[in-house]
């Protein structure tokens, strides 16, 4: 074999703090330092839908702190039309990559594949290096966009030409702050695709003796199909970003029509098709959506079956279902474009499609459900959160049965209905799922129990709260508020409404309050909490028979063997409620 | 509670058992499977998988451009035709030799010499192409004929640059492997460097050949 294959199988354990935490190979750090960039990020794209919720609400509060930061943006701490679309903007933008596509797939995937496949690493240790390294990249050039001259780009996260093609001249924000942006995605596009191709391999050749395909986890079917997702979707963003770069800079005229008056200037550009960049766009939009929620039910699925001490309900229909979606998920971009000029025989198709993901759908809440029935449950916060995710990826998919139907969406397109309706699936559903598994996986992560009481407190406050966020959001929709307006006070039709505004903005304010609860007890429980034990849980998969933490190459230099489903609850005959997937004997099975 | 983790490998019958991969004989799908990584150390599999995978987001990335391209194209009423200049067609010659050249040396590889022979001239050919390529686009800006000229030319050299961005990677991979030999020749046992890299090689062959129909019929 080769230099590379000796440097993966000895995998001496790094001595040295750089090697260990900084540019570490290991999985387990990798893991971790995602799931801490995604942290990060989340926190920071809290505190812009502060700042976008504050200006909905209250407009023309003065903020000083925001006047000294963004003299341009805020001028006296009053918030400027285009600088509350550029918070819009960073806020999609950092919660969509940095965190519904990063901390699910990137930071847990990363963790718990190899450990629950039985793998000492990924299948290439250096490659997870890069990619993370690339993401931490694209992430400071983000930021960074927010501080250049004209500040953060007001195109919205979806950068539509020819608004996001043109440069300064098109408003604040659209020169050097579009161009990072544009430039930031990219290098995200390249990360996602070198850790998706990590993933792949590492789940097709990396498994364990016994591990057949229909023994992994159902995490492990989700970080998989999830994988290939990015892996095919993220190369066709990337490609409509080195387009739009060009209309940008090279002069070309992808993207941008000929004919276009900007501020009463005639652009030097002709031809070109903004709606090619939506199907560009939206070819890797939709399944990025996904991308963000697989990850999310396989979490769901994984705590669901072990608090209620059962197998998953329908394992196999689990799968092809998280493979139907996956599938599905490549035939329904057209179904954001309704309203940009389709042909209505177009439209109808991609409804059908569209409206076909109800079926994959339909079967993974009804093995939840199944799961659930007639279960002893324990109601631990890991399964709190769990439920809660059934909960939202219901009430967030039932408003796109709305919306999937071309006559509706004429009417709601556009509106808050849209924007509750993709906040409640793939904002919150995701985040939730991301909690669970945070609650669930903390203590193999990093040893020590997260606080039940205060988890709870957590959660509850947090369920309230969204749902108190973004029902309210749909009625918003009915009553016809377009979205992304910045500015509410001038229009009549509007002035009714204010007051749900308000309501909103509160809502938003305490449930982003109680998320400093969780940082509380996530910080104190990472150097005061109780210390956990290997399976504090009695779970059946493959991290949980490992040491707490795992030894650097996971096993201890002992492979296991895997001799089983990995739901194996409550098996009659057994010693206790659960049978360890490495236990090769069920009567004598002990954790 | 023990530490260990698994009981020593009792009489599991693993006579089925799935090695998983490229090669796929059997991924392992159901019942006891798995490609038992462990005992013997790391299947290399992992490499040709991951090429594969590779590839594959490299096709979805052109395949976007390729479908721009035909969408343009049919949108609009200013597109001028860009003419190939006629070296296109030799470069394009020196990628198909450089293709037979690579399968040439892989035959060889037992005999090292000739092997570094084959591989160096595969190298030389490729870093060649790409001389051609470049050659190719100072002649087009000497006929006055640039990126922002109109969208057809636009097309050439995006797609020719993404092309040739993939391919110096293949050339500098051809290159590392032509050190990495000196130092430490491969042979038939320890080919898979060899056979990757080969994978990636025709992979871009092939993908320029379908660039080039495409720019030549659908122009």
């Amino acid at each position: 074999m080769g230099e590379a294959v000796q440097a993966h199988s000895v995998h001496e354990a790094p001595a040295g703090f750089i090697r260990k935490y900084i540019f570490s190979y290991d999985h387990k750090v990798i893991g971790i330092q995602y799931y801490m960039l995604a942290l990060f990020s989340v926190f920071l794209g809290m505190t812009l839908s502060v700042l976008v919720r504050l200006n909905l609400a209250w407009p023309g509060t003065e903020v000083p702190i925001l006047g000294t930061i963004f003299p341009e943006g805020a001028p006296d701490g009053v918030m400027t039309p285009e600088f509350y679309l550029s918070m819009l903007t960073m806020h999609g933008t950092i919660m969509v990559f940095f965190v519904l596509t990063t901390a699910p797939q990137s930071g847990f995937g990363n963790y718990f594949l190899p450990i629950q496949i039985g793998a000492d690493d990924m299948a290439f240790p250096t490659l997870n290096m890069l990619s993370f390294w690339v993401t931490f990249l694209s992430l400071v050039v983000m930021v960074a966009a927010i501080f250049v001259q004209g500040g953060a780009p007001i195109s919205g996260w979806t950068a539509y030409p020819p608004l996001s093609a043109l440069g300064e001249i098109a408003g604040p924000g659209l020169g050097t702050g579009q161009s990072l942006w544009i430039l930031s995605v990219a290098i995200f596009c390249i990360a996602s695709l070198l850790g998706a191709i990590n993933f792949i391999v590492t789940t097709i050749d990396m498994r364990a003796e016994g591990m057949s395909m229909m023994r992994l986890p159902l995490t492990c079917w989700a970080w998989f199909v999830t994988a290939i997702l990015a892996l095919l979707a993220f190369g066709v963003l990337l490609a409509a970003g080195v387009l739009l770069l060009m209309d940008r800079h090279a002069g070309t005229s992808f993207f941008i029509p000929g004919g276009l008056v900007v501020s009463d200037k005639l652009i030097d550009h002709k031809g070109g098709s903004p709606l090619l960049w939506q199907h560009l766009f939206w070819f890797f939009g939709h399944p990025e959506v996904y991308i963000a929620i697989l990850p999310g039910m396989g979490a769901a699925s994984h705590i669901l079956s072990t608090f209620c001490r059962k197998p998953i309900f329908g394992y196999k229909a689990m799968v092809y279902a998280i493979m139907g979606i996956g599938f599905c998920s490549f035939l329904v971009w057209g179904h954001h474009m309704f309203m940009s000029g389709m042909s209505p025989y177009t439209a109808i198709v991609f409804s059908l499609t569209t409206t076909a993901v109800a079926v994959p759908s339909a079967i993974k809440t009804f093995n939840w459900l199944g799961t659930l029935w007639g279960a002893r449950i324990q109601f631990t916060t890991a399964m709190l959160w769990a439920l809660g995710f059934v909960s939202l990826f219901v009430t967030g998919g039932i408003s796109g049965l709305f919306l999937n139907q071309p006559a509706v969406d004429v009417y709601l397109h556009d509106t808050y209905f849209v924007v509750a309706h993709f906040h409640m699936i793939m904002g919150v559903a995701a985040i939730f799922g991301i909690f669970g598994g945070t609650y669930y996986w903390f203590p193999k992560m990093f040893g020590r129990m997260l606080n039940e009481t205060w988890g709870k407190i957590h959660f509850w406050i947090t369920f309230v709260g969204v749902y108190a966020i973004f029902m309210p959001m749909h009625f918003l929709g009915f009553a016809g508020h377009p979205r992304r307006y910045a500015e509410l006070t001038s229009f009549e039709f509007l002035e009714p409404l204010a007051a749900v505004q308000k309501y909103i903005s509160m809502f938003a304010f305490t449930t982003i309050a109680a998320q400093f609860i969780f940082l509380a007890i996530f910080f104190w429980a990472l150097f005061r909490g109780k210390k956990a034990d290997i399976n504090p849980w009695k779970a059946t998969t493959i991290e949980w028979s490992v040491p707490t933490p795992p030894p650097h190459d996971n096993f201890g230099g002992e492979f296991p063997v895997v001799h089983r489903g990995p739901y194996e609850y409550s098996v009659p005959g057994a010693a206790e409620d659960f049978v360890p997937q490495t236990a090769p004997d069920v009567a004598t099975a002990k954790s | 509670m023990a530490t260990t983790i698994a009981p020593p490998p009792v009489e599991i019958e693993l006579e089925d058992l799935g090695r998983g991969g490229g090669g796929i004989p059997n991924l392992g799908w159901e019942g006891p499977g798995g490609p038992g990584e462990g005992a013997e150390g790391i299947s290399d599999n992992r490499y040709r998988t991951g090429m594969w995978a590779a590839l594959a987001g490299i096709l979805m990335f052109f395949t976007a451009f390729i479908s721009a391209y035909v969408v343009r194209k049919g949108l609009s009423n200013d597109w001028i035709p860009t003419s190939l200049p006629s070296l296109v067609w030799f470069n394009t010659l020196l990628l198909l030799a450089s293709s037979l050249t690579l399968e040439r040396s892989r035959h060889v590889l037992s005999d090292n010499s000739r092997f570094s022979r084959w591989w160096l001239l595969t190298t030389v050919l490729g870093a060649a192409f790409l001389v051609g390529q470049v050659v190719v686009w100072r002649q087009l800006i000497g006929d006055g004929v640039y990126i922002s000229s109109n969208p057809s030319s636009s097309f050439f050299y995006v797609l020719t640059g993404a092309h040739g961005v993939h391919l110096s990677g293949g050339v500098f991979a051809l290159g590392f492997l032509l050190f990495r030999n000196r130092q430490n020749p491969f042979g038939s046992v320890n080919r898979t460097p060899i056979d990757v890299v080969a994978i990636y090689w025709h992979f871009m062959d092939g993908l320029w050949i379908s660039l080039l129909l495409l720019l030549f019929f659908w122009r």
